[in-house]
């Protein structure tokens, strides 16, 4: 009797999921494409700061010019209100526009195409519910020769290979799981996988870090040097879901990450990432470089830096404050090939995400007024050869490039 | 003629501490919230990061921080006979500006009030005799209790992240803290802070003559803390450089570091910067606000509806909004009638200064609510009877840092330039030292607020006028508090020392303390208060001057930020439990 | 919380260059005068060498000089009593100027038709006791207050952060052993009675800073 009656549950709830997969404006079936929303932090595009909710607008600076993410309400003038499912799913499966127009990866529908076509339709349920906006964008700003579409056919051939998640069976399902969402909607190598020449993923080297907009993406796979191999899975979670940990807090654009997608994940999403990173790449091999010598002229002028500018907040020993000023000693982010998001920040400072978790947002001042480009990069060899911390110095022209605004100096 | 907003629950006059904590109680039940600040958004890392935080001409002398008086300033005299005079700079007292307000650049000490400063008449009377109080002297009992409000106090402290050692814990004495105190709740949040050489020495000498030396509650704090708003604050590195100045690593309270986090998430809260509300409008009874009018810089005027207005600006501000709003009477020394501008306060300072001998103090070396002091002589804490005065204050060390454009102590005698001057600059840097007493200012018949008959501000409003001396009360009470301060800084056996009792006249021009206090005091009787024991307006029930030093009665002898906090939250309390649910007079 | 990159607003350091509000005549008394008022000595750099004159210089063309921000509005009673405040319309910049030329005026007609540089320190000194004093009456001018304007405003130049132009290699921070714009004691609040060891630094540094040999 007790069997039959939770057999009869069973079916009752099959009979549901059938019935609200095929009622596409159901409530779940609207919750779940909302949510699938969030973890493609869709909003993080195509809402410009202060606009209407998907109105698009938020222009992207990429290598090749400026994108300027289109307005996806379903308004039907300037919306995709007149798309259909098929078309939608063709989007983000394969970077077709309408009528066939081929889209710029910066939508990241590299990625996309790993997503189940169920979940694509649910994120189209989702979209149809919310407010049409007629706002229109004009998405394609290049410059010649990059603004012909035609173009991104070649680069599709070269760059791009369509195909939907296919799930290890040897892995765990929460590991299949991460895979799914780093690798399809949260498309985290859309930032963190180095590119080549042409903007395509290197895939031999995924979410290995990689530049863009002005930041360094680090290196998000498990290496113990440069990755986050020393985090532990809590650790991950904790700066997913907060945008802060006992080692650092998010800032630049993986602020926005947070504060649009990670944040708003579910726990047993975020554990699932956390699982598949932990797992992913090549660990550190050992061969940690050797640190540049104390004694070495730049140390030490960037040792009196840091004691003059930035011990106040990182403290002598580069070990910071929880939730408020980054640990430097054993960043892997310090440490990282790229110093660009280092210089970026010393110059232009940089607000940490607020999160219900983490709502204080403490803020690195800027620097630019103050330190010239060699002081800079003495500083930041500093602090990316003390302590333990073990890295390649910054030159001086490193930083000039990264100079944004005026400097007050002759 | 002004562009009309659409309606709000709630607007708040000014975002400084009661501002802040108004708004986010507000905000999270639910209100529309929109704060209206005169002056700037103020943030840490770009207005006072720790790159240019610690520049003495900028912000100590220049006071870039501070409301600039082409804003807004008052007139002040010393007695009824004279021609008051604008404040042309800001010296004597500096009123702050911008979001954040004077808890941006105050020195962070944190006190409660005594138990009997909150009875203050009824107790006098009861030990001394209601004769003995003298007949000008217009001091009054508060409307709540300590017990009322210790744990607002608590709240506050915790909200502040506040270092300090706890004396009277639920009643029972602890050794280290003030045994003095009101009995607390609980332990400061975040322990004592470490306290530098001056005050060691001063310390032990206290300790030599007796007394129970315990370290200041300060807002700079000693470990990074995070608050019930789950905001993280930094731990405090001793740079001397708080007292007109910002903190740039998060560790000194304010509402920057303690509530904005939290407050700027809540989608129902806006903060409105650099605007000036003009006026609270009231309905054609005048019993009711409707909203507030301000103005922003281009000029142009906006009419702010909301239900609730909370007049949370520096407390001379709440009273000259008051008077120009024509919320409740304006008060008349000669006759004794009406409350508004009535009661006005100071705060009566004094000093000792020495020169040690063989000491390096490293005075710069400290923070702006360090210091040991002692609490034997304030309040009713020491026997009256055959003084001559009633009040008292705390006293102990505590310089804010060493800062050499303002603080280069000299030999007696010294002159004030040339070779002598340079030689003995240098020579008693380090070892020159002072120490202080802070003491009440109770109030009077004739210390008062009021509109200036002739100065007029940037919109032609006039310009409100201030009234005040140092009476023989606070004169005398001064001398003693200074003679027992002069007593301890012989047993450290100085070179030399200058002991400074506060004399009359007051003079604006020297700085004493911004601790202005009074104007709408808060009472049981509408004939003596202008808000009620809710800080609610007895004339217009919607409209609530939250916690503001200017509902204090009288001042007493610590500084006011404690109970400012503790009172917001008491109010905060009364809007959210009685008046939403009944709106109208609370009592 | 609102937050964008540059929205800073750090001090914009003094640039070394021509006066730009003193002419000739006056940069050379007040060179003079700074130099009387904080003399050279085995201690370290007079007022003159520490750019006190060049801090005044660039105070009155700025702000300050024209007292921006103050409350200038009338009526203006200078005979309230002191303690309510400076209360005549003169500011800085037009106080310096008059006050310059009535002690260049005192000065050729009492010591035969010299400049106050030209004095013997000995004389210089007897001149500026006597404003200080108010003993010379200087035409137009309360002396003792103008004294008193240039006095305060040299120490303060002394004593500033040297971007503005004084207090220049942080003459007056290390006259007083003072560590200049640091943030950071922890270390050191509870080392008592020793000698803090860092040297001074400025807002824009110091020489450690300084990777180029």
């Amino acid at each position: 009797m007790k069997q039959s009656l939770a057999s009869a549950a069973v079916l009752l709830l099959s009979l549901m999921s059938v019935a609200s997969a095929q009622d596409p404006q159901s409530f779940d079936r609207v919750e779940k494409g909302r949510y699938l929303s969030v973890l493609g932090d869709c909003a993080g595009c195509h809402t410009a700061q202060g606009g209407q909710p998907f109105a698009g607008g938020l222009a992207l600076d990429t290598p090749f010019g400026k994108l300027v993410a289109p307005n996806i309400t379903p308004d039907r003038d300037t919306g995709i209100g007149n798309m259909t499912d098929d078309e939608f799913v063709a989007a983000l499966h394969d970077g077709r526009g309408r009528n066939g127009k081929r889209l710029y990866p910066a939508m990241p529908y590299p990625a996309y195409t790993r997503m189940s076509r169920d979940d694509i339709l649910a994120m189209r349920s989702y979209f149809k519910t919310i407010q049409p906006v007629n706002n229109a964008v004009e998405s394609n700003q290049l410059p010649f020769p990059f603004n012909i579409r035609l173009a991104m056919a070649f680069w599709n051939w070269l760059n791009f290979t369509p195909g939907r998640f296919q799930p290890n069976p040897q892995k765990s399902a929460e590991w299949n799981r991460g895979a799914y969402l780093v690798e399809g909607p949260a498309h985290c190598g859309t930032c963190h996988t180095p590119k080549t020449a042409l903007g395509g993923d290197k895939t031999a080297t995924p979410l290995a870090g990689a530049t863009l907009q002005g930041w360094f993406a680090p290196n998000i796979t498990a290496n113990t040097h440069n990755g986050i191999g020393g985090w532990s899975k809590d650790d991950l979670v904790a700066y997913l879901k907060t945008g802060a940990n006992q080692y650092t807090l998010a800032s630049g654009p993986m602020s926005e990450a947070v504060t649009h997608s990670t944040s708003q994940m579910t726990d047993e999403d975020l554990a699932a990432i956390a699982t598949y990173l932990k797992d992913s790449g090549v660990p550190s091999d050992g061969a940690k470089p050797t640190p540049v010598a104390a004694s070495d002229k730049v140390m030490r002028v960037g040792e009196a830096v840091y004691k003059d500018s930035c011990a106040a907040c990182h403290k002598d020993n580069g070990s910071g404050e929880l939730h408020l000023f980054p640990k430097l000693a054993g960043s892997a982010l310090v440490q990282s090939n790229d110093p660009t998001t280092l210089a970026h920040v010393v110059l232009n400072g940089a607000r940490a995400a607020s999160t219900a978790g983490a709502p204080t947002a403490p803020a690195m001042p800027s620097f630019d007024w103050r330190l010239k480009d060699d002081q800079v990069a003495a500083v930041l060899t500093y602090i990316r050869n003390t302590w333990g911390n073990a890295a390649a110095p910054v030159p001086a022209s490193a930083v000039a490039t990264k100079r944004t605004s005026q400097a007050r100096f002759d | 003629m002004a562009r009309k907003l659409p309606r709000k629950d709630v607007v708040i006059v000014g975002l400084g501490w009661t501002g802040s904590i108004l708004a986010y109680e507000m905000a999270k039940q639910g209100l529309d919230v929109v704060a209206v600040e005169r002056g700037p958004w103020r943030d840490t890392a770009t207005d006072f990061p720790p790159g240019y935080a610690q520049d003495e001409l900028r912000y100590g002398v220049r006071l870039d921080l501070f409301l600039r008086p082409d804003q807004e300033t008052l007139t002040v005299r010393n007695n009824m006979s004279q021609t008051a005079q604008p404040i042309r700079r800001f010296s004597g007292f500096l009123p702050g500006n911008g979001v954040g307000g004077a808890g941006v650049h105050w020195n962070g000490q944190t006190w409660r009030f005594l138990p009997n400063d909150f009875n203050l008449r009824t107790h006098l009377s009861e030990r001394y005799g209601a004769d003995k109080i003298p007949a000008d002297m217009t001091i009054q009992d508060w409307p709540v209790t300590y017990d009322e409000l210790e744990p607002y106090y608590d709240r506050f402290e915790k909200l502040a992240g506040i270092s300090g050692k706890a004396g009277n814990l639920k009643g029972v004495k602890q050794a280290g803290g003030n045994p003095f105190e009101g009995w607390r709740s609980s332990e400061y949040p975040t322990p004592p802070l470490k306290q530098n050489y001056g005050s060691a020495l001063f310390a032990e000498a206290a300790k030599k003559l007796g007394y129970s030396p315990f370290p200041r509650p300060s807002g700079n704090i000693s470990e990074a803390y995070t608050n019930p708003l789950g905001i993280r604050m930094g731990q405090c590195t001793y740079c001397g450089f708080c007292e007109r100045f910002g903190c740039g690593n998060y560790a000194k309270a304010s509402a920057q570091t303690c509530v904005l986090p939290a407050l700027m998430r809540l989608p129902n809260f806006t903060a409105q910067t650099d605007s000036e509300v003009t006026r609270i409008n009231l309905d054609s009874t005048g019993k009711r606000a409707t909203g507030v009018t301000y103005v922003d810089t281009s000029g142009e005027e906006w009419e702010q509806p909301a239900d609730i207005v909370l007049v949370c600006a520096f407390s001379l501000f709440n009273v000259r909004l008051m008077l120009l709003s024509g919320i409740g009477k304006p008060y008349d020394p000669v006759s004794g009638k009406g409350v508004v501008g009535r009661n006005y306060a100071y705060q009566t300072t004094s000093g000792v200064s020495m020169i040690l001998k063989d000491k390096i103090l490293n005075s710069f070396i400290a923070t702006g609510s360090g210091g040991m002091m002692i609490d034997e002589f304030n309040g009713d804490n020491f026997d009256h009877k055959d003084l001559g005065f009633f009040g008292g204050g705390y006293m102990g060390s505590g310089q804010t840092g060493a800062r050499p454009i303002t603080t280069r102590p000299v030999p007696k005698g010294t002159p004030r330039w040339g070779a002598e001057w340079k030689k003995a600059t240098a020579e008693t840097y380090s070892s020159g030292f002072g120490i202080s007493t802070h003491g009440s200012s109770y109030s009077y018949r004739d210390c008062y607020l009021d509109l200036d008959p002739t100065f007029k501000d940037r919109f032609g409003r006039p310009l409100m006028r201030m009234t005040f001396d140092f009476k023989d009360n606070e004169i005398k009470m001064s001398q003693f508090l200074t003679d027992r301060l002069a007593e301890i800084a012989r047993a450290l056996d100085p070179v030399e020392m200058t002991a400074s009792p506060r004399k009359g006249p007051w003079n604006s021009t020297i700085y004493q303390t911004t601790h202005n206090t009074g104007g709408t005091v808060m009472g049981s009787d509408p004939e003596t208060s202008v808000v009620n024991r809710y800080c609610q307006s007895w004339d217009v029930p919607n409209v609530f001057v939250p916690g503001g030093a200017s509902v204090f009665p009288q001042n007493h002898g610590y500084n006011p930020t404690g109970t400012v906090g503790a009172l917001a939250y008491w109010t905060a309390d009364a809007i959210k439990d009685r008046y939403l649910k009944n709106p109208g007079p609370l009592v | 919380m609102p937050w964008e990159a540059g929205t800073a607003t750090p001090p914009i350091p003094v640039r070394p260059g021509p006066w730009i509000f003193f002419n000739a005549d006056e940069a050379a008394s007040i060179e003079a005068i700074v130099d009387r008022l904080i003399p050279p000595d085995d201690r370290g750099p007079g007022g003159k060498e520490a750019g006190c004159a060049v801090y005044l210089d660039r105070q009155l063309a700025g702000p300050y000089g024209t007292g921006a921000g103050l409350y200038l509005r009338p009526p203006f009673m200078p005979n309230a009593p002191a303690t309510f405040g400076y209360q005549s319309p003169e500011q800085p910049a037009a106080r310096y100027r008059t006050g310059l030329a009535a002690l260049a005026d005192y000065i050729k007609s009492n010591f035969s038709g010299k400049v106050f540089r030209d004095l013997t320190p000995v004389d210089q000194d007897k001149v500026l006791s006597g404003l200080e004093k108010g003993s010379i009456a200087l035409k137009g001018v309360n002396s003792a207050s103008f004294f008193t304007l240039m006095l305060s405003g040299t120490q303060e130049g002394f004593f500033a952060d040297p971007i503005y132009g004084g207090n220049r290699d942080m003459a007056g921070w290390k006259l007083l052993g003072f560590p200049g714009a640091r943030y950071d004691y922890r270390d050191w609040v509870d080392r008592h009675n020793e000698k803090y060891p860092l040297p001074p630094v400025s807002i824009m540094g110091r020489s450690d800073w300084t990777v180029k040999d």
